[in-house]
């Protein structure tokens, strides 16, 4: 290993191979990212609440003509994308998996440190090409996150899916090119390169975490390529893998004989596994944070990883749930009810095993363990009316609402960002020496889940009451005049809530400059990363690879007399087994 | 121009926190949580607990009325009811538990006293298989009783019931809808044919089409008789909602999608409903409140509300998405009858 070869500025922060470097770089991009992902939220829930009223606001960002049917299309589709893709899967995978895995495991660097650097730069191109989408003249994509064809494929049916369209789907492409060199070489990484002692069942559940994800990512991200290339082709090429009988402005199309139902079902095999792609990394870091800052080992460490590995199994076999009434068979609607509703015995094992881990612990909040437990919270709450979505009777009467808006941006939206923000409080000294401010972070913490329940939890009324997702506004329907004001409080929330990210925002960026200095192992944690020294540099340790010798949750562990084995809370997995002490 | 001036003052807030926080000689010190720090956000999980149940609770309470009225204008709706209310009891009390499970064991196992030693405790395997099977045992029983229902409600090829066959057409924003005529038998149709008047391009060279009957705007419904929807779309995805009677399918181009149901309220006596009443009420008076505003700067007011069955499109489709619907009016057989008989067949109308 070389790592005192000379640097330039554009090897050591630009065309960099180091993975410390690349995770801050998905870190930064995917924060921006998620920027301008909240801001459009922001914009279209002041529309939701205020549908007559014009804002100077909206103008300045929008454009003279403020927010028109097509427009607000356009931002709910384009702010969908961002969080679920560039923020979530990117920005939450990307920044862990890469800054964790040599790391935890013991190794100088990935397996393939190029491919590494490619994938991140596939990344930014694609991330570059889908906000210069959102300025393409003719509108940018707004046939939903879901691009669903024929909306999506023909340029006649709505004016974003012209150009804009076209950006979107190169832009996924490429995403998803980047998203598999990653997945590659974390799968990789993880099974060749861990150091002496560190046994799989030695591993961080962090570590766990992100082997599960890029296998899910691997399996099922090709197949939404392989649906975006025929959407390709039937949008520039002619051919009807998605389209049949359209007549539409006064003429009938050649296309004859496809099936958009086949775009569902390709879209949602990727599509739902999505969801646990970008949720089971926020598991990951939540059990290693609660854990540590509860000063306790994570309670059933193998039913963690069970549970882990049969959400992913799982996953890949309910995606009908999002077609119950898409026209496929019903008999399919009963297997899928089936098998989503299985997956709820995992979820409830992972549930009750986090709660169990805080029982007679000694809880240390620092902002990221404040973070964890709000996962927790959210992921229940969110999770429960999956109970109700994945009965397909009674998905019938809520599927496509404003409830299952409610559902999945708690369950995945709210719990993978605040997973995320435990995993940038917690691991900031480790990316850049230096500690965040907790003074703001309990700030940005408490105001954060108070807005967000605020917002995502009367949701599910205005869901309940009939009210459907994507409209521009209900003006159409007298039906729905009482919810009004309840939109109201929605968007003061979202507001507020919003308006909290520019701590978070504030207090990150000045602390890579500003923060104070950390010391190696500010948390008192067991994991190896902790034992490399704070400044940075290529090969993450001086001299040799520290050995493995338990597993990372000793903490609090006592000998025959009650006493703390070696006189502290912690035991990192670098100390050998003690003279009488029983490995875990 | 402007957004740039609406960027700086996000990036002076942003600025401004962490000014203040400086100022105040809180960016010193350690930055690791201090026995009092946790004693305080020990306390405040409590407090985030009462804050939690508050958002539930008065989220629960005020949208009582807004609620789609508890009573379902289907048969088959009030099995997906009893299931709903069971399933919601069901999340509701175990929400209500482990919410607070989580936020008492944050604030009573706060790290508050230096000298606490935490409980290594990594594994039971009786708890771990206690909180397996509970949740295994009333899954099975929820799924059981789902696809129970489900298989009842989709159920469209029973023919015993002496179903109505009607078509909703759905196309860029409206939607149409054929009734199947004296024959009870829809003829065919394709894109292909559509043509002047036969705007849902129906097959006229079809014997079983002659004497279908095509409405626009409104369709009627009889109380208590099986009505099977044959579904198809002319140009995108559509999908036809009816939230009322507990039912909806999408639209799919290029095919043929079923749902059916029973209707069990007519719209006069909806109206009459209880809940209805206070839900009509309401928005009445906030439209008149709007309506005040509205004739101040001189423009109609709006009129009052009055409940109407509605088919509304649950699929993004376009532009005009958010105003694509279409008027259900449930009625006895024979005012059901009469309504039908006054309107023309195709063969009239392509005449
Ligand atoms: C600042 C907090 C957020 C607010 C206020 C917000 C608000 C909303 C609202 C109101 C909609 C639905 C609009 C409609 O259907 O008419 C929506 C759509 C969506 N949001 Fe968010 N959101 C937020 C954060 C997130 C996050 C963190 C995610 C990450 C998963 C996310 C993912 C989505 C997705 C996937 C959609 C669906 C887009 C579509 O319909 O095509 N949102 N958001
Ligand atoms: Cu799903
Ligand atoms: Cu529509």
């Amino acid at each position: 290993m070389s790592h005192d070869h000379k640097q330039t500025f554009i090897t050591k922060y630009i065309f960099s191979q180091d993975h410390k470097m690349i995770a801050k770089q998905y870190l930064i991009t995917g924060i921006i990212m998620a920027v301008i992902g909240g801001f459009m939220s922001m914009l279209f829930r002041l529309q939701l609440a205020y549908p007559e009223q014009k804002f100077s606001i909206i103008e300045a960002f929008l454009g003279k003509d403020g927010m028109t049917p097509d427009m607000y299309m356009g931002l709910v589709t384009i702010h969908g994308t961002i969080m679920v893709f560039f923020v979530l899967t990117a920005g939450l995978s990307g920044t862990f998996s890469n800054l964790l895995i040599p790391l935890q495991i013991g190794a100088r660097d990935m397996a393939s440190g190029f491919l590494n650097m490619i994938s991140y730069w596939l990344f930014f191109l694609s991330s570059l090409l889908m906000v210069i989408s959102i300025f393409v003249h003719t509108g940018m994509a707004s046939a939903g996150w879901t691009i669903y064809p024929p909306l999506s494929a023909l340029p006649q049916a709505m004016s974003g899916s012209g150009l804009g369209m076209d950006l979107w789907l190169v832009s996924m492409a490429i995403f998803i090119a980047a998203s598999l060199l990653g997945s590659l070489n974390y799968i990789v990484t993880i099974l060749n390169l861990r150091t002496k002692g560190m046994k799989m069942s030695r591993l961080p559940l962090t570590i766990w975490a992100f082997l599960i994800t890029a296998i899910i990512g691997v399996v099922s991200f090709p197949v939404l390529l392989s649906a975006a290339l025929l959407l390709i082709f039937d949008r520039s090429f002619g051919t009807s893998f998605y389209l049949s009988d359209i007549f539409i402005q006064g003429e009938v199309l050649h296309y004859q004989g496809g099936s958009p139902i086949l775009f569902e079902h390709l879209f949602w095999f990727l599509g739902h596994p999505e969801v646990y792609i970008i949720l089971i990394p926020a598991l990951g870091i939540t059990s290693e944070v609660i854990s540590t800052n509860s000063r306790k080992p994570i309670f059933g460490y193998r039913a963690m990883i069970g549970s882990i590995i049969a959400i992913a199994f799982l996953s890949t076999i309910v995606w009908g749930h999002h077609m119950f009434v898409s026209g496929m068979n019903p008999f399919l609607g009963s297997v899928f009810t089936f098998t989503t509703l299985l997956i709820a015995i995992p979820s409830a094992v992972k549930a009750f095993n986090y709660i169990t881990t805080l029982w007679k612990g000694n809880l240390q909040f620092n902002p990221g363990m404040l973070f964890s437990i709000g996962m927790v919270s959210v992921f229940i709450s969110g999770g429960l009316t999956g109970l109700i979505l994945g009965d397909s009777a009674l998905d019938i009467n809520v599927h496509d609402t404003m409830f299952v808006v409610a559902h999945f941006h708690l369950v995945m939206g709210i719990s993978a960002l605040l997973g995320m923000f435990a995993g940038v409080y917690h691991w900031f000294p480790k990316m850049y020496g230096r500690m965040m401010n907790k003074n703001l972070g309990y700030l940005h913490f408490w105001l954060t889940v108070i807005t967000a329940y605020g917002v995502f939890f009367p949701m599910h009324f205005t869901g309940l009451a009939g009210l459907p997702r994507r409209y521009f506004n209900n003006a159409a329907f007298p039906l729905f005049d009482d919810l009004l004001h309840i939109n109201v409080v929605i968007t003061w929330f979202a507001i507020a809530g919003g308006i909290a990210q520019l701590i978070f925002l504030a207090n990150f960026f000045f602390s890579i400059f500003k923060g104070k200095r950390a010391v190696k192992n500010p948390w008192r944690a067991n994991t190896l990363e902790w034992t490399a020294p704070v400044e940075h540099f290529h090969g993450n340790w001086y001299g040799d690879i520290p050995e493995v010798h338990r597993w990372p949750y000793d903490y609090s562990k006592v000998d025959e007399n009650g006493e703390f084995w070696g006189g502290q809370d912690f035991t990192p997995q670098t100390e050998p087994i003690r003279e009488g002490e029983e490995e875990f | 121009m402007k957004a740039l001036f609406f960027i700086l003052i996000f990036v002076g807030i942003a600025v401004a926190f962490w000014q203040i926080v400086k100022l105040l000689g809180l960016l010193k010190g350690n930055q690791v949580a201090t026995e009092k720090e946790n004693n305080i956000n020990g306390w405040l999980m409590l407090g985030l607990m009462v804050i939690l149940y508050l958002i539930m609770s008065v989220s629960l309470y005020k949208c009582r009325w807004v609620l789609l009225p508890k009573l379902s204008a289907s048969l088959e709706g009030e099995h997906i009811d009893t299931l709903f209310m069971l399933t919601m009891g069901l999340i509701l009390i175990i929400q209500f538990i482990l919410q607070f499970v989580i936020f008492y064991f944050s604030f009573k196992y706060r790290g508050k006293d230096k000298n606490y030693k935490a409980r290594f405790f990594a594994d039971s395997h009786k708890l771990e298989m206690f909180w397996t099977i509970v949740p295994t045992v009333v899954l099975t029983a929820l799924i059981i009783y789902g696809i129970w229902t489900w298989n009842m409600v989709t159920d469209v090829t029973n023919k015993d019931q002496n179903p109505i066959y009607i078509e909703l057409y759905a196309k860029q924003f409206q939607w149409e809808a054929r009734y199947a005529g004296t024959d009870n038998i829809l003829g065919d149709a394709n894109v292909r044919n559509i043509k002047g008047m036969n705007t849902m391009g129906v097959d006229m060279t079809d014997k079983n089409a002659a004497d279908d009957k095509t409405v626009l705007k409104e369709i009627h419904l009889p109380k208590g008789r099986k009505i099977i929807f044959q579904l198809r779309s002319q140009d995108v995805l559509h999908s036809a909602y009816m939230p009322h009677f507990r039912a909806q399918m999408n639209c799919v181009p290029g095919m043929k999608t079923y749902m059916g149901f029973t209707p069990s309220v007519t719209t006069e006596e909806m109206r009459k409903n209880e809940d209805m009443v206070k839900k009509m009420k309401g928005i009445t008076e906030i439209r008149k409140a709007k309506s005040e505003k509205l004739v101040a700067s001189g423009e109609d007011a709006l009129d009052p509300y009055e409940f109407d069955y509605l088919l509304l499109c649950n699929k993004i489709c376009g532009n005009s998405h958010y105003n694509m619907q279409m008027k259900i009016v449930v009625e006895s057989e024979a005012d059901f009858n009469t309504w039908l008989a006054s309107k023309k067949t195709l063969a009239q109308v392509l005449k």
